[in-house]
């Protein structure tokens, strides 16, 4: 696909339970401004057609949702989704296709990537249009965050990047702005069953998702034991925010791995993170030195996390967890 | 059962620098070692092979040297080994790497299960497991963390999912890529060690593997890096001085203030 650089934009946006997620309209917002300096057209892409906010996504910037599938909401069904995404961009051959990271971009993006014969630039951090070549300029982290790397796409289209949750500050929705709603039934039959969703277990669901999450409160081996979680899970409930780990706790049972913050775990980026007894060692900063604020809690001046850290507190966290989750309880009173 | 395991050569350490000339990586002298998440994938790839008497063969794409990753894959029990590389294939990016693995799984033929690692730890992209699943046009399952079955038609496993798990029957021959928790990867034997000093390492290059040149490396990728820098710190750091009460009283003002909370 060619395109004079004034194609559609699509943003490929997640929901749960209906609602759309809180990254998904921050990325709408970001693509409002990018369709705005090229008068492109904005299209937002639901994966289901249950979507009950999808006038939000208008009010947000989207000029046109496209709501596909069938009634019915799935669990899992990446085939599917793959197949949907592949056949409306074949008819429609958007100019950029963007996506949050996260689920999507560990099967989907990537597999709809290479049935349209183009790349993805994965977990971004920032987007601009090149005004000369007419390019879209993605700005993504690589080497644990130590390094940036600049990525176009010179001939291949459509541009597909997927983005880090939080790259983007939510908008100022405008209720008055209208979007044209395109229900788009799909067939099912279509697509062959090589893959099979069994069985569905939440035990994450309710709580704070890590790679989501605007705050992150994470305890390293410095906890000592299991039980002393419960005190950076107090701290967590009253700053609403996920709670994530270093590798010890999980390698010895205390935590689970899906909390795992780092290089062999999950990469987060949240508005601020807070390290309760971690030391920082290179594979954990790895997965969390992009965040925009770091709070480091350690009573070890030399620890390597205090370098990374805006805000450093040497000290004993068994002192200072539970007096900051009182402070905080008391201003929410 | 015939098991492929895709793995990448990466800095051993995360400490790297720019060609101020080329704007470049400078990985020259850099001490090299298998990308960490893919030793869970080697790992598990050897474990099938243990209970199918079957066998695992190791794919890389890479410069020469990437022939030591190769030869350590077979110290911890891998059967046969082969290096992709060809002066072509410089500057792949994640498509064009998983269209020479793509090519090289094709060439070798009979396969069953292809595993990956989540991710690697420099490029950190995550896209070339998936991306592989559909250049060879076989069904793929992210984020495996355990195999509960597998069965010479299909398999069944548990994926990682934002709300937790779930398990996934898939048809093989399949693509998936693993996570840590699926296994803890097993040091290598000295009889390993031993098969890995005399392994003779096959090497394909793109004619070999029919390849066109010119549709893969930087010319034949989709995405081209166009510049590297350091991400600059917005602030210094502050250290809060003074005892536990009045370092908690600045952090809270300091993060009101920011507008963190
Ligand atoms: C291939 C590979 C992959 C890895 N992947 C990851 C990964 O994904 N994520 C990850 O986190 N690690 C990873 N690691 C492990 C990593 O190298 C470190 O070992 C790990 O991050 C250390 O965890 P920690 O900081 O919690 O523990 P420690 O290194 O034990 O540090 C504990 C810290 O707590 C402080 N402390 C102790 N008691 C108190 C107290 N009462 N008050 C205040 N501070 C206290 C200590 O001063 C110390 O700094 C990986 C390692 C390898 C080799």
């Amino acid at each position: 696909m060619t395109s004079d650089g004034s194609g559609d934009i699509w943003v490929v946006t997640e929901q749960r339970d209906g609602r759309t997620k809180a990254p998904s309209i921050a990325l709408i917002g970001k693509a409002r401004k990018l369709a705005g300096e090229r008068q492109s057209r904005l299209t937002a892409v639901c994966l289901s057609q249950v979507v009950e906010d999808a006038a939000q996504l208008a009010a947000y910037g989207a000029d046109r949702v496209y709501l596909l599938d069938g009634p019915v909401p799935d669990d899992w069904n990446d085939d599917a989704y793959v197949k949907e995404l592949v056949d409306l961009a074949r008819r429609e051959k958007p100019d950029v296709i963007l996506a949050t990271s996260g689920s999507l971009s560990s099967s989907v993006i990537p597999r709809m990537a290479v049935a349209l014969d183009t790349g993805v630039s994965p977990n971004c951090i920032s987007l601009d249009f090149d005004h000369q070549s007419r390019m879209l300029v993605q700005t993504r982290p690589a080497f644990g965050g130590s390094l940036m790397a600049n990525v176009v796409f010179p001939n291949r289209r459509p541009q597909i990047a997927t983005v880090r949750p939080h790259a983007f500050k939510k908008g100022d929705p405008d209720p008055s702005r209208q979007g044209e709603m395109i229900r788009v039934d799909f067939d099912r039959q279509a697509v062959s069953a090589k893959t099979k969703l069994l069985n569905v277990v939440k035990d994450l669901s309710g709580k704070v998702r890590l790679d989501e999450a605007e705050v992150v409160v994470c305890g390293g081996r410095g906890l000592g034991k299991a039980e002393n979680f419960q005190m950076v899970a107090e701290l967590a409930e009253v700053l609403g925010a996920a709670l994530g780990t270093s590798r010890p706790p999980v390698d010895d049972g205390w935590v689970p791995y899906a909390h795992q913050v780092g290089q062999t775990g999950k990469i987060v980026s949240p508005r601020l993170y807070i390290a309760c007894g971690v030391a920082g060692a290179p594979q954990h900063l790895a997965g969390m030195q992009t965040s925009e604020i770091i709070v480091a809690i350690n009573e070890d001046p030399r620890a390597p996390i205090f370098e990374v850290a805006t805000y450093g507190m040497v000290g004993d966290l068994f002192k200072i967890v539970p007096l900051l989750t009182k402070k905080l309880r008391e201003a929410r009173g | 059962m015939n098991v492929i395991v895709c793995i990448k050569q990466v800095p051993a350490k995360i400490k790297i620098e720019i060609d101020p000339k080329t704007s470049a990586l400078a990985s020259g002298g850099v001490d090299r070692a298998i990308n960490p998440p893919d030793l869970y994938a080697l790992e598990e790839g050897i474990r099938i092979k243990e209970k199918t008497k079957g066998k695992v063969t190791v794919l890389t794409v890479g410069p020469a040297k990437a022939d030591e990753s190769l030869k350590e894959a077979i110290g911890y029990g891998a059967d046969d080994a082969v290096l992709l590389s060809d002066p072509a294939f410089e500057g792949s990016d994640t498509w064009a790497t998983s269209l020479v693995l793509a090519k090289a799984i094709r060439k070798i033929g009979q396969f069953d299960l292809v595993l990956c690692g989540k991710q690697s730890i420099d490029g950190e992209t995550g896209q070339v497991g998936p991306m592989l699943g559909e250049a060879l046009g076989v069904p793929f399952v992210s984020l495996v963390n355990r195999i509960d079955e597998l069965g010479q038609e299909s398999i069944k496993m548990m994926r990682m999912s934002d709300e937790g798990h779930q398990l996934i029957e898939m048809t093989l021959p399949g693509v998936i890529t693993v996570v840590k928790e699926i296994n803890v990867p097993r040091i290598p034997s000295l009889r390993g060690l031993m098969a890995a000093k005399k392994a003779a390492i096959t090497v394909w290059n793109a004619r070999e593997l029919g390849i066109d040149p010119a549709t893969v490396g930087m010319a034949g990728s989709p995405t081209r890096v166009s510049r590297v820098f350091f991400p600059q710190r917005a602030s210094q750091g502050e250290m809060l001085q003074g005892d536990p009460e009045s370092q908690v009283e600045q952090l809270v003002e300091r993060l009101r203030q920011t507008r963190a909370i």
